[in-house]
């Protein structure tokens, strides 16, 4: 799993990268009510929006971590958005990434160097 | 002169460190450092606020603004600010009112009450306080004395379970009911009781010294049935309570009447129209005004929060939501918003505009959630 310091990770499977946001970012953000994940097919940039995710206060907008085109979304979510609280790493995607270069993922964080980085937090 | 930089500082209550203790997440807040949330299985803005429907929880607002009005005519010279009735106000009862300005725009809403003989006692809020009481000030010159009451806390205790939890520790609050407010014993300390509050269940306001704050908080979370509630929850109940937000949904250029808050508009002063901006304010009763304030719940998608768009079914815009966000009791998206009166019934089908996309939207009566206040014991 790589991550970001936006929160996000990535994870990936075969060709398709799994994409959600961290217990600590779901931490941050406290009870989740809704999250609104892309359109499969959805090309997106590194720092385009992918989804929003929202608390009861506020919504918060989650961020691609490298390119690629939506090839799967979470769909469970809409009835169940507390999932992103219960199992943010896992259960609690967002959505499924074809990379369009799978090179770009070695410029985001592995696991002890994102914990360092929420250390500096 | 260069300018000098707003005040970065933030205050803090006589309670922030027992906030701190628990865990809460601190948000600046009114100039105030305040907590939003605070931590572990038993908090988060869901739990809070219905653990707050459910029991009763406790809630810091010393950030607001307390004052007393003294003087021989001081029932006479508030009332002249305001589209109330003072004069004719009992002591031991409370108003909610409102501060207008001369075009009849709200400077505040804030309450006013006779805890005693003593004058007036007045809550306003906290990011509206240093405004109020210029302004009041100066309109009161020579017809009531202003004291602000800096060196005390204010803690309200809010649910269904809180007139049992206030019993053991100010007997005398027992026999009160919604708006009546009296200076009395709680918790070994003198305090200035209101049966009231900001989240549509019974309740009350405790305006307490503030050497005593910390004793009466910490007495509180000993009772199994209290939990502390930040300004996350505060926010949400009081939506689903369609209480009015100054500075969201009430500011300057809003009207009573356009706020749906014309019972702040006595009678007999609209018989008499001697409050400021009766001139607009009457004419609006008699011919309606342009926008009013109504509840909508979002039937489909996000939430709508403050700032979305309201359009009609066909897409023309219409109004602007004031405030919105989750209901954690009704488990969907509802807002306060202004919409032209053609547009107020209730079940008329709106859409609101969030991110970009309509989403399917309607009119719902206020509060969403049922009032339980307590008139009659």
């Amino acid at each position: 799993m790589r991550f970001t310091k936006d929160h996000e990770w990535v994870e990936l499977e075969g060709e398709v990268a799994v994409i959600g946001i961290t217990a600590y970012a779901a931490e941050q953000l406290g009870d989740v009510v809704f999250v609104e994940t892309p359109e499969v097919g959805k090309a997106v940039k590194a720092g385009d929006n992918l989804a929003v995710v929202e608390s009861v206060k506020a919504a918060s907008d989650v961020y691609a971590p490298v390119a690629g085109e939506v090839v799967e979304a979470n769909e469970a979510l809409a009835d169940a958005p507390e999932t992103v609280n219960a199992a943010p790493e896992a259960a609690g995607w967002f959505a499924k990434l074809r990379l369009a270069n799978p090179a770009d993922l070695e410029a985001l964080m592995d696991r002890p160097a994102y914990e360092a980085y929420l250390q500096t937090l | 002169m260069p300018d000098i930089p707003a005040e970065t500082v933030l205050r803090t209550t006589p309670l922030t460190e027992a906030h701190l203790a628990l865990g809460a997440r601190m948000v600046p807040f009114a100039g105030y450092t305040m907590p939003v949330q605070y931590a572990g299985e038993q908090g988060g803005v869901l739990r809070e606020h219905l653990w707050t429907r459910e029991h009763a929880g406790a809630f810091d607002v010393s950030h607001m603004g307390q004052a007393r009005l003294t003087g021989p005519d001081v029932l006479a010279a508030f009332e002249a600010l305001t589209p109330g009735d003072f004069q004719g106000l009992e002591p031991g009862r409370q108003k909610y009112s409102l501060l207008l300005n001369r075009q009849g725009g709200i400077v505040d809403d804030l309450m006013a009450g006779r805890p005693d003989d003593e004058g007036l006692f007045l809550v306003v809020n906290g990011a509206c306080k240093d405004n109020d009481f210029r302004v009041m000030g100066e309109a009161l010159a020579g017809r009531a004395a202003i004291e602000r009451l800096e060196d005390r806390a204010l803690i309200a205790l809010q649910g269904p379970k809180a007139a049992a939890v206030l019993a053991r520790h100010a007997p005398q609050a027992a026999a009160m009911v919604f708006m009546d407010i009296r200076g009395i014993e709680a918790f070994g300390t003198e305090a200035i009781v209101s049966r009231s509050g900001y989240t549509g269940e019974d309740g009350y306001e405790l305006s307490v010294p503030a050497e005593a704050a910390v004793h009466v908080w910490n007495t509180l979370m000993a009772d199994e049935r209290v939990r502390p509630v930040g300004l996350g929850a505060r926010d949400s109940l009081r939506l689903e309570a369609g209480l009015p937000l100054y500075g969201h949904d009430l500011d300057e250029t809003v009207s009573p009447v356009e706020a749906g808050l014309a019972f702040a508009v006595s009678k007999p002063r609209r018989r008499r129209a001697d409050f400021p901006g009766a001139e607009r304010i009457l004419g609006e009763f008699a011919h309606g005004c342009a926008r009013f304030r109504v509840g909508l719940k979002v039937l489909e998608g996000a939430p709508a929060r403050e700032g979305a768009e309201v359009a009609d079914e066909a897409g023309r815009p219409i109004g602007v939501v004031t405030s919105g966000g989750f209901s954690p009791s009704l488990r969907q998206g509802i807002a306060l918003a202004f919409v032209p009166p053609l547009f107020t019934d209730p079940g008329t089908r709106l859409k609101v505009v969030v991110r970009g996309k309509p989403q399917a939207a309607e009119v719902a009566p206020l509060p969403f959630v049922p009032h339980r206040y307590v008139r009659t014991l």
